[in-house]
């Protein structure tokens, strides 16, 4: 007697629901959550709307056509290239050291890498300079041993934006290895494969979409990238002058040439991050 | 009262940017000289009585806080005569907001509210009054020359802005666009010199810094700079710097909350012992 | 104990595992000897925390050994890393690779073990011919049936040609039908392997059909070893009772009669002495409501219903009361004797099925 019961309870609403559903507005989603997801989005959105209405759409093909501009460009995506690069090279053996092998003081290491994160990118810029400089703890060493200096350099450039963005790749693919099963590295081992050969044929695949995403956050970091690049590599157009310093110093005396290079900065990332989320991010 | 309000909250940024900067020797942002001389709770109440004694007028005793907006190079000397104006009428705070004088001006336009604004050249004066936003035209009330900042003891031997051309060396010049680096641009201008900088600057105390820190040779920087900086560089005086000298504006701003005291404070500026003050840290006399 | 630890299969020095396995994992201590031949099939039976799949991974390499040593064909494989050990895992949830195909899953191991690209290819195709799985070779292991994926990570296992295969819970991700047809398939493939199998599980079925040989883990050491009959026939201990679904006591025997530890004597064919075990299936158990005059069974007991529950067609009643136990019935039965929790019965048993051994 009891057993048909129940079944009809479940009938009754699960036919309830979903015509209700086609009514209802926003299709279900509840109120305390569409309002404030609503308001987020605007709060992200508006200033770029404030953006596009301000742009000086009449003198921007003369804005846009200065050599200026593009060397600028040029060399923001190359430097942000570059740094995303060097971002994966080291940032992805330490997510990997951070976070499969037990050693003392790992949670203390894993809080000093994340460090860029919450330093001001200025101070991180003197901090790379009291590092890196041309008298710095260990620049001294570079410029006695391969005469290399990197302030007011492109490489320079690349060493302040991979410093501010390398934290964003590392938290993200550590956060992606933690969750991965580690069993599958077991799997790899007793199989034949070296701990390193496990990494690479097995974890990499696996963790692919984190290290994109993590890539793409790191990238995204290093285009914007302001004052580490500043206060490290200075600023000289066509070696050292990327979009966000020609933005700051265009704002000084003229805002008007300032907004039009925002706006080719913001167009040239998301096209770019667009593109890289229907490849990568998706194909999972 | 809504002003009052949002002076609340700019302070509160200012005494967060003074954190900032005292991190820091780079002070591209804004910063206040005393993060207690800041604090909401007096400055509230020291607001409210300053309008109390200026609708009570004719008595000329001053009270309030008087909010002055200044050009970074003047962040030693204004704040030691913030701290004599204070002694000199009990009940007065002053507070400052240094930084880039093109920031600054932006900031007024704005509608930051400020009694007093002192630029580091006339033409970011320029947009404050472009904007009608002061009270009766600007006077100078000093002015500042360029130098060369050098490593301490002059290791490269430079003597002269001419001596800046020579390979090799590593100079570090203002951005083209903020006062200091127009000004060394006439300098070269006047001398028929062409230095490439390996870096445009974004503000002095950035060029100073750069120095200051070994990784640039040389910097073209204001004699006040050079003196702010102690022992750490060296001044080298160059004779087209005198083709490029700067000048110093001051002005009551139109909606300062407390004209009486800012005018008074303006005063105290262009006095004897104001210019001594400012003398002392470099600057010369207009 | 000593009895335990000595081999039951004739292992020579040079052939099959010779293994005292001793870890140590934060306050649990694994202490397992394990013997066996090439060809043999051993598996490791016991309940869950039991220390098996610890056994099987210090067998693998995945976990450091404390001490005892492991030999394989002779060769002490003591300081041999996991990838350097001839020993071929099947993992309890297979661990098949998600990005690569069932073929290149199976040529992982070949690949890693210095094969070229395509000789692993084609060694990797022929074990997918010989597990049936031709038709799935180009498939990701999410579009595979439990029972496919078990047959590729078997593949995968055997293609490096272990010498020693370790197979964790290998029926345990499967449903109840599969898992009938995959457990024949897994015998038949057990049974072709020439070297040493061990496989660890905590069901008594899979057990005994799959394996030649069952020893027992509980709490990390062994308490049992033997053919699955002989386990079936002498369980040793309260686990493998209820495993077997034996009735179990350990007593001190004199003669026929054996003094149980639990409190009463009870009789028995066997004529022993000193410490036995005594064990009887709930089957051989008959109910009284009025104690049974004229009895010819000796062995009965006043008890108490402490609980009922269906067993099949039948009805199980745990009793509590002089000697505690299980005992089978039909509903019929039940009925008649008005049984419900509570309720005093008279049990007995005859001699002659009760089975009596030395402890």
């Amino acid at each position: 007697m009891t057993a048909p019961r129940p079944s009809t309870a479940v009938g009754a609403p699960t036919g309830g629901p979903r015509r209700g559903r086609v009514r209802a507005p926003g299709r279900g989603v509840p109120l305390p959550l569409l309002v404030p997801a609503l308001a987020g989005l605007a709060f992200l959105l508006l200033p770029l709307l404030a953006l596009l209405l301000r742009t000086p759409w009449r003198s921007l093909p003369d804005q846009l056509t200065s050599a200026e501009v593009w060397q600028a460009l040029r060399l923001s995506l190359v430097s942000a290239t570059a740094a995303t690069a060097v971002s994966l090279v080291l940032g992805v053996p330490l997510a990997w050291l951070l976070a499969r092998v037990d050693f003392p003081g790992r949670g203390l290491l894993r809080a000093l890498v994340t460090l860029p994160l919450v330093l001001p990118p200025v101070v991180g810029g003197v901090a790379l300079l009291l590092a890196l400089g041309r008298n710095g703890v260990a620049g001294r060493w570079l410029d006695d041993w391969f005469g290399v200096t990197l302030p007011f350099t492109t490489a320079g450039v690349v060493v302040a934006e991979a410093f501010v963005a390398m934290p964003f790749l590392v938290i993200s693919v550590e956060g992606t290895l933690r969750a991965a099963d580690p069993r599958y590295e077991e799997a790899a081992t007793t199989l034949g494969a070296s701990r390193f050969t496990a990494f690479r044929r097995v974890t990499l695949p696996l963790i692919a979409p984190g290290v994109a995403a993590g890539a793409v956050l790191a990238w995204a970091r290093a285009l914007g990238e302001f004052g580490a690049t500043i206060t490290f590599a200075g600023n000289f157009p066509g070696r050292t002058q990327t979009m966000p310093l020609a933005v700051y110093l265009a704002l000084q005396n003229d805002p008007a040439a300032a907004i039009a290079l925002s706006l080719v900065l913001l167009a040239v990332s998301i096209s770019v991050l667009a593109g890289l989320r229907d490849r990568w991010m998706t194909t999972r | 009262m809504t002003t009052r309000t949002v002076r609340r909250t700019g302070r509160t940024l200012q005494a967060a940017g003074a954190g900032a900067a005292a991190l820091l020797a780079l002070s591209a942002c804004s910063s206040s000289g005393d993060a207690s001389s800041s604090a909401p709770r007096s400055s509230g109440s020291a607001a409210a009585s300053g309008t109390a004694a200026s609708a009570a007028s004719g008595a000329k005793r001053l009270s309030g806080t008087v909010t002055v907006f200044a050009a970074a190079s003047l962040k030693e000397s204004f704040t030691t005569l913030g701290k004599e104006f204070e002694k000199d009428h009990p009940g007065t705070k002053v507070t400052f907001n240094f930084g880039g004088s093109d920031t600054l001006a932006a900031n007024i336009t704005a509608g930051a509210p400020a009694d007093v604004f002192a630029a580091a050249s006339p033409k970011t004066m320029g947009i404050v009054t472009g904007e009608k936003d002061t009270a009766g035209p600007p006077v100078t009330f000093v002015r500042n020359r360029l130098e060369i900042a050098t490593l301490p003891g002059n290791p490269d031997h430079i003597s002269s802005l001419k001596d800046l051309t020579r390979s090799g060396l590593k100079v570090v010049l203002c951005a083209k666009t903020v006062p200091c680096g127009a000004a060394a641009q006439k300098a070269l201008d006047a001398g028929g010199l062409k230095v490439t900088p390996v870096s445009y600057e974004q503000d002095v105390k950035s060029a100073l810094t750069k120095v200051e820190l070994k990784e640039a040779d040389a910097a073209v920087v204001y004699k006040t700079d050079v003196k702010a900086a102690g022992g750490k560089v060296e001044g080298v005086t160059f004779p087209e710097s005198a083709r490029a000298v700067n000048d110093y504006p001051i002005a009551l701003l139109k909606n300062a909350p407390n004209p009486d005291a800012a005018r008074a404070f303006i005063a105290l500026v262009r006095s004897a012992e104001g210019r001594g003050v400012l003398t002392r840290a470099g600057f010369l006399a207009p | 104990m000593t009895d335990l630890a000595a081999p039951r299969t004739g292992v020579t020095a040079g052939q099959g595992l010779d293994a005292h396995l001793v870890v140590d994992r934060g306050g649990f201590r694994l202490d397992v000897r394990l013997r066996a031949a090439s060809g043999d099939v051993v598996a490791l039976l016991g309940p869950n925390g039991a220390g098996k799949t610890t056994a099987l991974r210090a067998l693998a390499g995945l976990v450091p050994q404390a001490g005892g040593h492991l030999r394989l064909d002779g060769t002490s494989l003591d300081r041999t890393p996991p990838q350097s050990r001839p020993v071929g895992v099947v993992f309890q949830d297979y661990l098949l690779f998600p990005h690569l195909t069932a073929l290149d899953n199976v040529a992982f191991g070949p690949r890693c073990r210095g094969a070229s690209r395509a000789a692993a290819r084609a060694l990797a195709a022929e074990w997918l011919a010989r597990l049936g799985l031709t038709d799935h070779a180009g498939a990701k292991p999410r579009h595979l049936s439990g029972g496919q994926a078990q047959r590729v990570a078997l593949a995968r296992a055997l293609a490096t040609h272990p010498r020693l295969l370790l197979l964790d819970e290998p029926l345990a991700a499967l449903d109840a039908r599969t898992r009938l047809e995959v457990r024949a398939q897994l015998r038949r493939h057990l049974a072709d392997f020439e070297a040493v199998a061990v496989l660890v599980t905590h069901d008594p079925l899979d057990a005994m059909v799959l394996a030649d040989r069952l020893v027992v883990v509980e709490d990390g050491r062994v308490v049992q070893e033997g053919t699955p009959a002989d386990i079936a026939r002498r369980p040793r201990t309260d686990y493998i009772a209820r495993l077997v679904g034996l009735n179990l006591y350990r007593g001190e025997a004199d003669g026929h009669t054996v003094r149980l530890d639990a409190g009463p004597a009870l009789t028995t064919t066997e004529d022993l002495s000193g410490p036995v075990f005594v064990a009887f299936p709930p089957s051989a158990v008959t109910l009284h409501r009025e104690r049974p005059a004229g009895s010819s069974a000796r062995n009965l007991w006043r008890c108490e219903v402490a609980g009922l529950e269906t067993h099949g067609d039948q009805i199980r009643a745990d009793l509590t009361g002089e000697l505690p136990l299980a005992a089978d019935l039909t509903t019929a039965a039940a009925a008649d004797l008005g049984l419900h929790p509570g309720a005093p019965v008279w049990a007995a048993v005859k001699a002659t099925q009760t089975h009596a051994y030395p402890a």
